[in-house]
């Protein structure tokens, strides 16, 4: 597995010092514990910055729950353990120093089920920067305006900003969960199927704004839709778990054109052309 | 060609093969419509039970309206039996001073304790908890009524230097009694909120206090003053264990340790020998303390339809 991985990305950068200065995060050996059960298993791999990368891989092979190695959700899961290292610009996010809370505000997230608060469209953007302190009204505003316009909201709510977040359709609630993270100007923006369960008009918008926001921040997405995957990441992971009840891990790893017209592996050509999965 | 296939042995048609269906007998039919009955009855019984009771009242309570007046009667500042004047308006400021201390101790207990179960308790805490929590909801009010009376009186009445009879012991045991109606209810706002927006919140950046006291309280505050006001029903209707404990002096409330009286509580104390207009005004209390409850759930309708649109 090592071999397939430093393959492709050699294969993929032939220049591999100015392909060093723009990793992101830098995961070694991670594997990941739910209570004693090993779900993920000897996972290394760099994520690019101002990149996207997607995560494929049948369900429950795990790429989820390496999502939510980036911020520390799985924390809040009472029973789970990481082993490895995870390191964001070169910090160990699993340092013993490291407060969650400032790291979750670096590294945003997007869940499958938009999930706006039950409170205003402006209060919704306005509840990370609140949360860090600013009061001033005027500069409040500035934040809600500059993140709903990078979330490509702004147009449509900008009359409405006093309405409640719910009153939203499924694929505006979900451009304003992204405005919402936006607001408090995170490094990373971590996608979890964030279009599965939104309308094909909303997913075209949101793959669009993928696109736009990808110079600023670093993105990964895991998603169930391979064309998706091929359409927005410039890099690709396939996950798979092989045997029931045996730890997944990550099978190949490089260039979203490479893995999805020459897959190093035949595993993660059989899934990309729907043999499996 | 239109001649029926028949079974080669039998010679009978496939529809004369096949099984009747069996016709619905009359028995059946007629306990149907015995159960169906059955159960109108039991909810007639029931709203028969209320306006009963608010014909009755009206009826017996009326004439104080009448005779006295009604503002002589609401606003009356002396309730003296025996020398016919019937003024409510300390026993209704007693209602009220007990009632509004008994939320104002109750209500953050209560919360408190929703918060704690929905939120932040391990699974073998909680099952501990909410049954503990549940079982003061079925403690009958004479065993608070006691609880006030031989322990926490004689404490209040060494901190305020009185006998401890008075509306600061009926706040307390009061306060006790509506934690668990207003805790489940606050638990049960907290739960029905969509479940997404705990783990927004914390992926926000937010510790767990902030997204308790910044989504998920403000989310549930129509859950929580539907809660609260159903507890204000719970502590004004409260006759025993106030009581027991308020010392029933039906005066204005003058003091935390001095002994003050509520509409349930004088009702009580003088319905074995009042006669006369006594008894009528005892009855005319009798249809404000309903009206005061309907009004009450008259509220919780509107919260509940405004929970409904949102």
């Amino acid at each position: 597995m090592t071999d397939t991985l430093s393959q492709s990305t050699s294969q993929a950068a032939p220049d591999v010092v100015a392909e060093e200065a723009t990793v992101k995060i830098r995961v070694r050996d991670l594997d990941f514990y739910y209570d004693d059960f090993n779900a993920l298993t000897g996972i290394t791999c760099d994520i690019k910055a101002q990149a996207v990368t997607a995560f494929i891989g049948p369900s429950g092979c795990g790429k989820s729950t390496f999502l939510r190695c980036f911020n520390r959700m799985n924390d809040l899961i009472p029973g789970t353990r990481v082993v490895g290292t995870v390191l964001l610009d070169g910090q160990d996010i699993y340092g013993p120093d490291v407060d969650p809370v400032d790291l979750r505000r670096r590294v945003g997230m997007i869940f499958q089920q938009p999930n706006p608060f039950p409170m205003s469209i402006y209060d919704n953007v306005a509840y990370g920067p609140r949360l860090h302190g600013v009061k001033k009204k005027s500069d409040l505003d500035d934040i809600v305006k500059t993140s709903l316009k990078r979330a490509n909201l702004w147009k449509e709510v900008k009359d409405i900003l006093d309405r409640g977040g719910l009153t939203l359709s499924g694929g505006q609630q979900q451009r304003l969960c992204i405005a919402r993270v936006l607001a408090v100007q995170p490094d990373v923006l971590l996608m979890d199927e964030p279009c599965s369960a939104i309308d094909p008009t909303s997913v075209q918008k949101i793959e669009d704004l993928m696109a736009e926001l990808k110079s600023t921040v670093t993105i990964i997405i895991v998603t169930h839709n391979m064309q998706q995957a091929a359409r927005v990441s410039d890099d690709t992971a396939f996950f798979l778990q092989e045997v029931m009840g045996e730890p997944a891990h990550l099978v190949e790893f490089g260039r979203t054109a490479e893995i999805f017209t020459s897959p190093k592996d035949k595993r993660t050509e059989d899934y990309i052309t729907g043999r499996f999965g | 060609m239109n001649e029926p296939i028949r079974d080669k042995e039998s010679g009978l048609s496939n529809a004369e093969r096949a099984p009747k269906l069996k016709l619905v007998s009359q028995s059946t039919y007629l306990k149907e419509a015995a159960l169906k009955n059955l159960f109108l009855v039991c909810a007639c019984v029931a709203v028969a039970g209320v306006a009963l009771i608010f014909v009755f009242v009206g009826w017996r309570g009326w004439p104080v309206f009448s005779e006295i007046g009604v503002g002589k009667f609401l606003l009356g500042k002396e309730w003296l039996p025996t020398e016919q004047l019937f003024g409510i308006l300390p026993l209704f400021v007693g209602s009220l001073v007990v009632t509004i201390g008994a939320l104002a101790l109750g209500t953050p207990l209560a919360v408190g304790t929703a918060v704690f179960l929905s939120e932040i308790a391990s699974h073998r805490v909680r099952a501990i908890v909410r049954p503990a929590v549940e079982l003061l909801a079925g403690v009958p009010s004479v065993i608070y009524g006691f609880f006030g009376l031989l322990v926490l009186r004689p404490i209040i009445a060494k901190l305020t230097g009185s006998l401890g009879f008075g509306p600061l012991t009926a706040w307390i045991v009061l306060a006790i009694m509506i934690v668990p109606t207003i805790a489940t209810l606050t638990e049960d706002a907290l739960r029905s909120l969509p479940p997404g927006i705990r783990e927004a919140s914390y992926a926000m950046g937010a510790t767990t206090w902030q997204t308790i006291s910044r989504v998920l309280l403000p989310a549930a505050k129509i859950g929580i003053v539907d809660a609260i006001i159903l507890g204000m029903g719970r502590a004004i209707g409260e006759t025993m264990a106030v009581l027991m404990v308020v010392g029933n002096a039906p005066v204005f409330f003058h003091g935390l340790g001095q002994p003050i009286s509520t509409l349930t509580s004088q009702i009580v104390m003088d319905m074995p020998y009042a006669a006369g207009m006594h008894r009528t005004a005892l009855f005319g209390m009798a249809i404000i303390l309903f009206l005061v409850s309907m009004g009450l759930v008259g509220i919780v309708r509107f919260i509940q339809r405004l929970r409904e649109e949102q």
